[in-house]
């Protein structure tokens, strides 16, 4: 249902669906009286002071769009439509988006009025709704809408039944806008509630639409919205409000959510619909964003009879599992609506109103921020931050932000806030949920154990060599589940061929692609905040969504999703009223030969669905059957087939997928099963092959086969855990059939039927190739000839249990193994190459022939870039007319790799070479020395990662381009990890933390949640040091383009696309190989959505992921890059041999160790490095010359000089086609295909640089200045540019303390006294919101309640979420509550807080954390560094800290010393009566203090105490670890 | 998976040498491997490279660092099966190879490398000694024939190979006894041949014929064996000896070294009882000044040889520059395999050596060599060596030994026979194994030129597989040719020289071990 016409996307990469949103949304309400003008006017007002979150395109007139919500302004209404309006209530106005096409516009009309009569509802007529049409930006202008109103009166039954009348007019909604298609939008259709929205930013909405500056428009409340869209594709309608909610965030699970609502739709029925129901179906908008259907799918649970809290209960439930601290009733609530839905997972704010109650509520992970207060005088502001609202201090009766899971409800009715515990337990309690779910759910491990067991197989070697197993998959894969629960671990990334381009029959599986989150959701953290993930799982039939009855949870509920056979037996032997397993073979005869697997997968479907008719409500697929004459279907095609088939019939539901294959053993197969609609899976084969480890000696000593088989499923429910939280995807009942993949090499056909939905861009193999592979891969088990020469029966059942398996080479290199970029040849060649020899091997020859190797042979079997060539009909150029190497070099960068990962030798030797040939190198994420910031050794790209170590105000002032890593090709959706045997205490003094323990990077960076939040922290950077570029770096998946888009419009200088193949230190071996898509993909997609959207001109854009000639650069120049990242190729050329053993520290040539004797060995030089990217430049300056093209600006984005390479006769490559990735975008020609300007400047309104200007005596001559000002919301980052030019100034060490202190006023913006360097004391009077603190680097920040300030401090939030993330140094004071995850990631900040959410000191290395109040859940997890002292009043901390890693400890002399020394200090900077109380009771209050103490620390500590005894005999500790001289 | 950093705690323990002067006094295999406890730490030196550029330096790919850790786990059984996965003969490979795997092993770079050859035979001695390598026939027969010709280690691991295929193989060998070069050029200080018969039994008892002392040609026409046989296979080495250009090259007392060779195993042979021909023209080195002209192991051979016969004095003369202290020259960095070896046991057992040294001519007294004119040259390579004014010398030499390698097949016999095509150097021009005549097949120094034992092997087992293929092919049990075999097909082609990379194919000409 688009307006406006999208561009069309078939031939090009960019797909309008992959559009991603965020924004800022409040909501006003008015808790007595009437409707009032106030109410209207605060909302605009609110929703312009949330301008910095929305975002604008090339245009910086047109917003991506701006709504508001309100009641009916009944009043108003009826004094200007020129035509009778029954009474409020009686009649509702359709606000409807018309085409400007005079004739379809009658049209649309026309078929609106006829549906409204049909449904027997009376017209009243029409309003043009007025306008000012300058008032808008001239992109949105161009393609807006006619916009009237349509009253329309209630008649008939409706007539006295305001909620039949609700419905019936969303009846008329639905059928007039499916019928009038393009022509017609309706932004509500409501009795109650009407919605003003565009394609405008907030500034300008509420001048916009004339009525909102109508006195007479009055509400009693506002739901505002400010839309940052990724894309700025014309589009009126995606702009919020919806009809019932607006919403800041991303719904993850939406593919699956859909699915299974289409699923659903042949068994919804619904008493008060009745007949209608029908009309209203399908209920979920195809191609709708996930807000809206989000929006569509609350609408029908609330039209159906749900109240709205009941109906975002059931949709985005809490995180409810592994809780406490609920009620019976509402966990019986939550495990019974687990049955009717999944959840609707992803980082979810949703404001809701259907103009009786408005609220908002958080998704389990509370990722998105919200803010709340109410007001003396009635009102309640909700918004996505503090201070949007100029509210006299006084006038505030309570301050609170919104919770992860918790509901913010405002019942205008009852005319007051209704607490989330209250509203849930009314919800809860409406029927006996618990009781029914307790009746009819079976658990399954309650069922009785079966009578047989697992049916006889197979020897074991015949299948594994007949599924494709290799002695890798046992000794890789599955000796470390079997033995530690734990996913493999690897280094160095993935330099596989691509399956559709291998000969080595790889598994279906390899051609899928595991998505994952990057910038507009964020990954979520499954290990430090497990309490939010869920393995649960269930089988059987799902009943009618729209009632309720216990019957609807007769579901068969297991604890995850991982049978063993014996279990399965169980499932399959089912003995029980309500559930009916049948099993359905998947294998076909070996003699139909490869024609037979689609007759074979028609029967499997067919089967499933007449199982279904006869009342089966588990399928079992099973590849059992296999043997000398049965081949097995590929298991994720007939999962997926069947899945698919069953959802086109309408009939998924009432079966339950479970999958038996021997063919699933690594964690991504079970992934691919379980998103493609298996609810449980038997890996059969795998679980039996631990037999071959235990016969083998490969797991320890008297493991026995269940402990073993125990341990492989434990891990691979740990691994699934990793993989769909890379998505940000909480739970495996709502990942299932998620279908979170790209397929890369299958064919379109094979995709849009089998694996409807999922993108697939290159075409590439179909089923019949896919039947060839499951034979060739059959006949390793069950060879041809045997089968033909002998009696084959008794062969199988005798041969083979000594036969070998193949060698494998999926993760070390292996001759007869599958192709890798990298092999003995190539990395000779390349080190010969650089490195002056004797005569036979010196370069450039030897470079040459290196080249030529990869171009030829590796790139040409493996890499989608060798199936291009380049265009051979141009005129060429002499060579000398090319510009010269050095200009290329310039573009030449080297990835981050980190101090830590990497030796100091090869860490420096890299940046030397870098700087000498003028090219980039970065320092991964692991800080620098500050020694080598000023010399040669100096990285000009200083990375910004998750982790923040190292990063300091001084760090970031001596950068030339700043990089935030959002994702690393070989490990996106995941942090970095240093083992702890390679921190030492150089390692651990630079990253700030704890010499010999582990560090491990959140998943997400805490300060980026959504589009907006990177816009943030792109300021915040560009704050730090306002002479660097910032560059964001993204991996390549599909809908990248559009996230690199928002990244453009986020204003960041530069971009980096990153290959699939990317290095990595260490990384889960599932994440190395199956996450992610090559560069060339992703790269031409975000040439072409950037210039689709007119924003290339202003962005830099770099591609890497193993760049290795001079071939690869201009075939990335040719697709769009303006820079090139080289990463593995220099290390090979100082050394490296790919070991594959960087997590290891074992690295024999010193590159990747820490260990001193193995450092020694490093034998690279920066010749060798500059001598290699001399010679790559050179071949790219060759190749630019036969393509007669003297300059790289020239060069940039002519993909018209690329074409494919019809040569290679590859029997799989046939079926690729890439002329998507070469399509040209219809851009009007001379626009610039590069960037030629810089992003728009964002720095000039700063409060900081009148700031800068009063600090000037301190800053040049150390003076000290005393300054007060006042300070917004909308002022981001204060202190930023400040510290900033202090550090460039005075360096590290900044100023004296107290040389600067200034006091502020008011509601101070994100990030507030960020960086905030030493010697400047910030004191603010009033609040501050989310990442307050952020990298505090020495500063002194200190806020607290205005003066005025009526309600108890310590009782109300005083800052929000994020604070003090990864500080190094400094102190911070805040006296009321913060928010979620405090002090994540601090490595030396001392702080005091009087209360704190979930997740506090999170992941914190270092530092002091004084919480003199409440805390939330998961205190502590993942700390391994510093101290917190928590003042535990009740005794009941315990519960809510998470011990893993921590202790509490005993408080020394020392501790009390400290401890007192900050609470004093906290009392003197804030004026806290908690502090004084506290001083004042000293003795009473010391005992009830826990001291957190991590264990790693406390040995860290006895340690370095220890080696410090033996130096100085007097036994005092020199330094602590970590930690900062104060 | 070895040991993680065992290279960093363990030192490299090579083979145990058995001391010179006494074993100058036999013809018996003159090291040993170390035990067994021993060789489990060695293997737990092995890395597990992610890139094991053993494996890649292996002309057999031997999946040397999976054995490596199997050996370190004491897993010897696993690792005969893995071993003889890619290696029909490990025990020649552990006695005779050079070893171009310990050359590329990482630690080569700037430490020992394992001692990947000693593991291998370890193995192989251990199998052999718990009874685990036992004939294993086919357990069914195609009714298929092919002859091989040959029985040095590429026609063995042909008829190997063949024969587990179910096809019924004949090889043909010209002289007494299977073996090839292994058998009448390697001495048995390096390869006792009792160690040869005892593969050679197994190869019989698992079906294949050893025709031994029929020339074919002479006694009986390749054109024959075409018809009594679907495929023939030629593996006949690569036998035409380089000779020496210099005056005085006629002299009595000059010889090629293979001739020494021959006569000095069958001389040990018939001392053991064995059946041996006798020699026509009996060449000696007992009490002479030996000079040996050429610097590789053939030409080590020769002086371990004569040492043993009692010679005077046993001199080599090698053209090359002396390697620098590392054993690397900076034409072969890691991880090529260095063209020569630093010392061998040769040298040990009281042979001399001279570097960079040329002969310009041979001078005599009656007809019978008794000086060798010779001179220094510098370079690195055959292509630029540069006399070295006035360094002309004189050496006393009563037996003149010509070990400079080979330059191709034997022409006459089979090949013209059945009017084979060649290539450019003069081997038998067969790109993907087959020759230019229907149902003929060429592999090992025949088809590449001189090479190693291993290389040999390498190119037996592959050439199997194409007349495997081929024969599929007649008799109709499947299709000509399957995507599948398209790699198959490359990667033969690759070994077979057509996709040259010129990089990996240099291989030192002969073999010697590096300890």
């Amino acid at each position: 249902m688009s307006l406006c016409s999208q561009p069309a996307a078939a031939a090009r990469l960019y797909d309008p669906a992959n559009e991603h949103d965020a924004c800022g949304v409040a909501f006003v309400a008015r808790l007595h009286g009437g409707p009032s003008r106030e109410v209207v006017e605060r909302g605009l007002l609110a929703n312009e002071n949330l301008f910095h979150r929305g975002a604008q395109g090339a245009d910086p007139e047109t917003g991506d769009g701006a709504g508001i919500l309100v009641q009916l302004p009944d009043a108003f209404l009826r004094a200007v439509v020129p035509f009778d309006l029954p009474a409020p209530g009686g009649y509702g106005a359709a606000m409807c988006f018309l085409s400007r096409d005079d004739e379809k516009r009658a049209n649309a009309q026309r078929l609106l009025v006829e549906t409204v009569e049909a449904e027997g509802q009376e017209v009243l007529g029409w309003r043009d709704v007025p306008i000012n049409p300058e008032r808008c930006g001239s992109a949105a202008r161009a393609v807006m809408p006619r916009i009237r109103q349509l009253f329309v009166a209630a008649a008939g039954a409706e007539a006295h039944d305001p909620d039949a009348f609700e419905r019936k007019l969303y009846v008329i909604r639905r059928q007039a806008a499916r019928a009038a298609g393009a022509a017609l939008y309706l932004a509500s259709f409501s009795s109650r509630t009407v919605v003003y929205k565009g394609m405008l930013t907030s500034l300008q909405l509420g001048d916009f639409f004339g009525d909102l500056r109508e006195e007479a428009v009055t509400s009693r409340v506002a739901l505002v919205h400010s839309r940052f869209s990724t894309n700025t594709f014309p589009s009126w309608e995606l702009a919020h409000p919806y009809r019932l909610l607006a919403h800041n965030g991303e719904i993850n699970t939406l593919m699956g959510n859909v699915n299974w609502m289409r699923a659903r739709e042949s068994q919804l029925a619904s008493d008060l619909f009745g007949d209608d129901l029908a009309k209203v179906l399908p209920t979920v908008t195809p191609g709708g964003s996930d807000s809206a259907t989000l929006d569509n799918v609350l609408e029908l649970l609330t039209l159906a009879g749900r109240s709205l809290p009941h109906a975002l209960m059931m949709m985005i439930p809490e995180a409810w599992e592994q809780r406490d601290d609920l009620s019976d009733e509402l966990r019986g609530f939550y495990a019974f609506h687990s049955c009717l839905m999944e959840p609707w997972d992803g980082p979810a704010a949703v404001a809701f109103s259907d103009g009786r109650v408005v609220g908002a509520t958080l998704d389990r992970n509370g990722l998105r921020p919200g803010r709340w207060l109410e007001t003396r005088d009635g009102y309640v502001v909700m918004a996505s931050e503090a201070g949007v609202l100029p509210i006299p201090e006084e006038m505030i009766v309570r301050k609170g932000r919104l919770q992860p899971g918790k509901l913010l409800l405002v019942d205008l009715d009852a005319g007051r806030i209704v607490e989330d515990a209250e509203v849930k337990q009314r919800v809860a309690s409406q029927r006996p949920y618990g009781d029914w779910f307790e009746k009819c759910a079976v658990h399954f491990d309650d069922l009785p154990e079966p009578a047989r067991g697992p049916a006889p197989t197979e020897p074991r070697r015949r299948l594994q060599l007949a599924f494709g197993y290799s002695q890798e998959d046992l000794k890789v894969l599955l000796a470390p589940l079997a033995n530690t629960a734990a996913e493999p671990t690897g280094s160095m990334g993935n330099d596989l061929a691509l399956a559709v381009l291998s000969d080595r029959q790889p598994s279906l599986f390899s051609y899928f692609k595991q998505l994952f989150a990057q910038v507009t959701n964020p990954p979520i953290d499954p290990i430090r905040e497990s309490v939010v993930m869920s393995l649960g799982t269930g089988v059987g039939s799902e009943g009618n969504l729209l009632a309720e009855s216990p019957e609807h949870s007769h579901q068969l509920v297991m604890r995850q999703p991982i049978l063993r056979s014996a279990e399965l037996q169980k499932l399959r032997h089912v003995s029980h009223d309500v559930f009916r397993a049948h099993t359905i073979d998947i294998t076909w005869p070996v003699k139909e030969g490869a024609d037979g697997m689609e007759p074979a997968l028609e029967r499997v479907c067919a089967q499933a669905h007449d199982r279904i008719a006869q009342g089966a409500n588990i399928l079992i697929l099973s590849d059992r059957a296999v043997g000398p004459q049965r081949a097995p279907i590929p298991s994720l095609l007939a999962t997926a087939a069947v899945h698919h088939h069953l959802v086109r019939e309408g009939t998924r539901l009432r079966a339950g997928l479970v999958v038996e294959s021997g063919e699933p053993r690594e964690i991504h197969h079970i992934c691919a099963l379980l998103g493609y609609g298996a609810s449980a899976v038997n890996p059969y084969l795998m679980l039996d092959s631990v037999q071959d480890l235990i016969d083998a000696g490969m797991v320890p000593e008297g493991t026995d086969r269940a402990e073993a088989k125990r341990q492989v499923v434990k891990g691979i429910g740990k691994g699934l855990l990793k993989v769909l939280s890379k998505m940000g995807i909480s739970t495996v009942q709502s990942y299932c059939g998620a279908q979170i993949f790209e397929a890369v090499g299958l064919e379109p056909e094979l995709v849009e039927r089998h694996f409807t939905g999922t993108a697939s861009r290159i075409g590439g193999v179909g089923i019949e190739v896919l039947a060839r592979e499951a034979l060739e891969r059959h006949a390793r088990g069950y060879p041809v000839r045997e089968r033909v020469l002998a009696d084959a029966d008794r062969d199988a059942a005798t041969a083979g249990e000594r036969e070998l398996l193949p060698p494998g080479g999926l993760y070390m290199w292996r001759r007869d193994g599958e192709r890798r970029m990298w092999d003995p040849e190539t990395i000779a060649l390349l080190q010969h190459s650089v490195r002056a020899n004797g005569d036979d091997t010196s370069s450039p020859q030897t470079y040459e022939r290196f080249s030529r190797l990869v171009n030829e042979e590796n790139s040409r079997h493996g890499m989608l870039r060798g199936l291009l060539r380049f265009r051979d009909d141009v005129e060429p150029i002499p060579l000398e007319a090319v510009e010269p190497a050095r200009e290329i070099l310039k573009r030449f960068s080297t990835g981050g790799m980190s101090l830590g990962a990497l030796s100091p030798e090869a860490h420096e030797t890299l940046a030397v070479a870098m700087n000498r040939l003028g090219g980039q190198s970065n320092t991964g994420e692991g800080g620098e020395d500050p020694r080598r910031f000023a010399d040669e050794r100096r990285s000009a790209i200083k990375q910004v990662a998750s982790g923040r170590f190292g990063v300091t105000i001084d760090y970031l002032v001596n950068s030339d381009q700043i990089q935030i890593k959002m994702a690393q090709g070989a490990k996106p959706g995941e942090g970095g990890q240093l083992p702890g045997h390679k921190v030492d205490s150089y390692i651990a003094k630079l990253r700030h933390s704890t010499p010999g323990v582990g560090l491990i990077s959140p998943p997400p960076h805490h300060d980026i949640y959504s589009i907006e939040d990177l816009k943030q922290l792109i300021y915040d950077l560009r704050c730090a040091n306002p002479r660097a570029r910032v560059s964001v770096k993204l991996v390549s998946e599909v809908g990248v383009g559009t996230v690199a888009a928002g990244v453009a419009k986020a204003n960041a200088d530069h971009v980096t696309i990153s290959g699939h193949d990317g290095g990595t230190g260490a990384s889960p071996q599932s994440s190395i190989q199956s996450a992610g898509v090559p560069w060339e993909i992703g790269l031409a997609e975000t040439q072409q959505t950037l210039l689709a959207n007119d924003l290339r001109s202003r962005i830099l854009v770099e591609a890497d992921g193993q760049m290795r000639t001079g071939r690869d650069v201009v075939v990335a120049a040719l697709l769009g890059a303006d820079e090139f990242g080289f990463s593995t190729a220099p290390l090979i050329a100082t050394g490296c041999i790919m070991m594959r053993v960087c997590h290891l520290n074992t690295c024999p040539v010193g590159v990747a160790t820490q260990d001193p004797v193995l450092r020694k060995r490093f034998a690279g030089k920066p010749e060798h490095v500059i001598n290699y990217l001399f010679l790559v430049a050179e071949e790219t300056r060759a190749i630019m010359a036969s393509l007669g093209v003297a300059t790289m600006d020239e060069l940039i984005g002519r993909s018209d000089l690329l074409a494919p390479d019809e040569a290679i006769e590859h029997w799989k490559a046939r079926g690729v086609d890439l002329s998507r990735i070469l399509a040209i975008s219809d851009v009007e020609p001379g626009k610039p295909r590069r960037r030629v300007q810089p992003p728009p400047k964002v720095l000039d309104d700063a409060l900081d640089w009148e700031l800068i200007d009063a600090c000037q005596p301190a800053i040049e001559g150390g003076r000290q200045v005393r300054l007060e000002r006042p300070v917004r919301n909308v002022h981001r980052t204060v202190g930023g540019l400040l510290s900033s030019a202090i550090a460039r100034r005075r360096g590290a060490a900044g100023l004296p303390e107290g040389t600067i202190d200034v006091i502020f006023r008011g509601s101070a913006g994100q990030s507030f006294g960020a960086g905030l360097a030493p010697g400047v004391t910030f004191t603010l009077r009033g609040e501050a919101n989310d990442y307050a603190g952020k990298g505090l680097s020495g500063g002194v920040v200190a806020v607290r309640p205005p003066e005025g300030h009526t309600y108890v401090a310590q009782d109300n939030v005083v800052v929000g979420n994020v604070v003090l993330y990864g500080a190094t140094a400094g102190r911070a004071f805040f006296r009321g509550l913060a928010g979620e995850r405090f002090a994540v990631r601090n490595s030396g900040a001392w702080t005091v807080v009087e209360g704190v959410g979930d997740h506090g000191c999170e992941y914190m290395t270092g530092g002091r954390v004084v919480v003199l109040g409440p805390t939330g859940r998961n205190f502590a997890a993942g700390m391994s560094g510093g101290v917190a002292y928590v003042l535990d009043e009740d005794g009941s901390f315990e519960r809510r800290c998470n011990m893993e890693l921590v202790g509490f400890d005993e408080l020394s002399p020392l501790d009390v010393r400290e401890l007192r020394g900050l609470i004093a200090e906290h009392g003197r900077r804030t004026g806290s009566p908690v502090a004084e109380r506290v001083i004042a009771d000293w003795e009473l209050a010391l005992p009830r203090f826990k001291k957190v103490m991590p264990h790693d620390y406390k040995r860290a500590l006895a340690e370095l105490a220890e080696e410090a005894s033996r130096t100085s005999p007097e036994g005092e500790p020199a330094v602590t670890a970590g930690e900062p001289a104060r | 998976m070895g040991k993680v950093g065992g290279f960093l705690e363990i030192q490299r323990v090579g083979f145990d040498k058995r001391d010179p002067a006494e074993r100058v006094r036999d013809y018996r295999q003159y090291f040993r491997v170390q035990p067994e406890e021993e060789l489990q730490r060695q293997g737990g030196r092995c890395m597990d490279c992610g890139v094991p550029f053993c494996h890649e330096g292996c002309p057999l790919g031997n999946l040397i660092p999976d054995w490596n850790d199997l050996v370190y786990r004491g897993d010897w059984r696993a690792a005969i099966d893995q071993l003889h996965a890619t290696n029909n003969f490990p025990e020649f490979t552990g006695l005779i190879c050079p070893a171009p795997c310990e050359s590329a092993c990482v630690l080569d770079i700037n430490d020992d490398p394992v001692t990947i050859e000693q593991i291998e035979l370890g193995i192989a001695e251990r199998a052999w000694s718990e009874g685990w390598i036992v004939p294993a026939p086919p357990q069914r027969r195609t009714g298929q024939r092919v002859a091989v010709i040959g029985s040095g280690p590429a026609g063995l691991a042909a008829a190997a190979e063949l024969n587990q295929a179910g096809h019924a193989v004949t090889v043909f060998e010209r002289d007494e006894g299977p073996g090839g070069l292994m058998r009448f050029g390697v001495p048995d200080a390096k390869l006792e041949k009792w160690i040869i018969d005892r593969r050679v039994a197994v190869l019989e008892a698992e079906g294949i014929r050893f025709e031994c002392g029929v020339d074919v040609g002479r006694d009986i026409s390749p054109e024959q064996l075409r018809e009594d046989y679907e495929a023939v296979v030629l593996a006949i080495g690569s036998r035409v000896h380089r000779d020496l250009a210099v005056p005085g090259r006629e002299l009595r007392g000059v010889h090629f070294a293979m001739d020494y060779l021959y006569q000095r195993n069958r001389h040990v042979a018939a001392m053991q009882g064995r059946p041996s021909r006798p020699a026509e023209q009996p060449i000696s080195a007992a009490g002479r000044h030996v000079v040996v002209v050429g610097g590789g192991d053939t030409g080590m051979d020769c002086i371990s040889n004569a040492i043993r016969e009692g010679a005077q004095e046993a001199r080599m003369l090698d053209v090359y520059p002396e390697l620098p202290w590392t054993g690397r020259a900076d034409n072969t960095p890691w991880p090529l395999a260095p063209k020569r070896t630093l010392t061998t046991y040769a040298l040990d057992e009281g042979g001399k050596r001279e570097w960079g040294a040329e002969v310009i001519a041979l001078e005599g007294t009656d007809g019978h060599v008794t000086k060798v004119h010779a001179r220094r040259v510098q370079g690195t390579s055959s292509r630029d060596l540069q006399p070295v004014p006035g360094s002309e010398h004189t050496l006393p030499a009563n037996l003149v030994l010509i070990a400079i390698g080979f330059s191709h097949p034997e022409h006459e016999g089979p090949i013209n026979d059945l009017g084979l095509e060649l290539d450019q150097r003069g081997n038998v021009k067969a790109p993907v194994y087959g020759a230019s005549v229907d149902g003929v097949f060429s592999c090992g120094d025949a088809r590449t030129g001189q090479s190693l034992v291993v290389t040999a092997i390498a190119e037996g087992r592959k050439c199997a597989r194409m007349v495997d293929r081929y024969l599929s092919g007649r008799n109709g049990r499947r299709p000509p040719l399957e995507p599948a075999d398209a790699h198959f097909i490359e990667t033969a082609a690759e070994t077979a020289g057509t996709i040259t990379t010129a990089h990996k194919v240099v291989r030192p000409p002969s073999s010697e071990r590096s300890e």
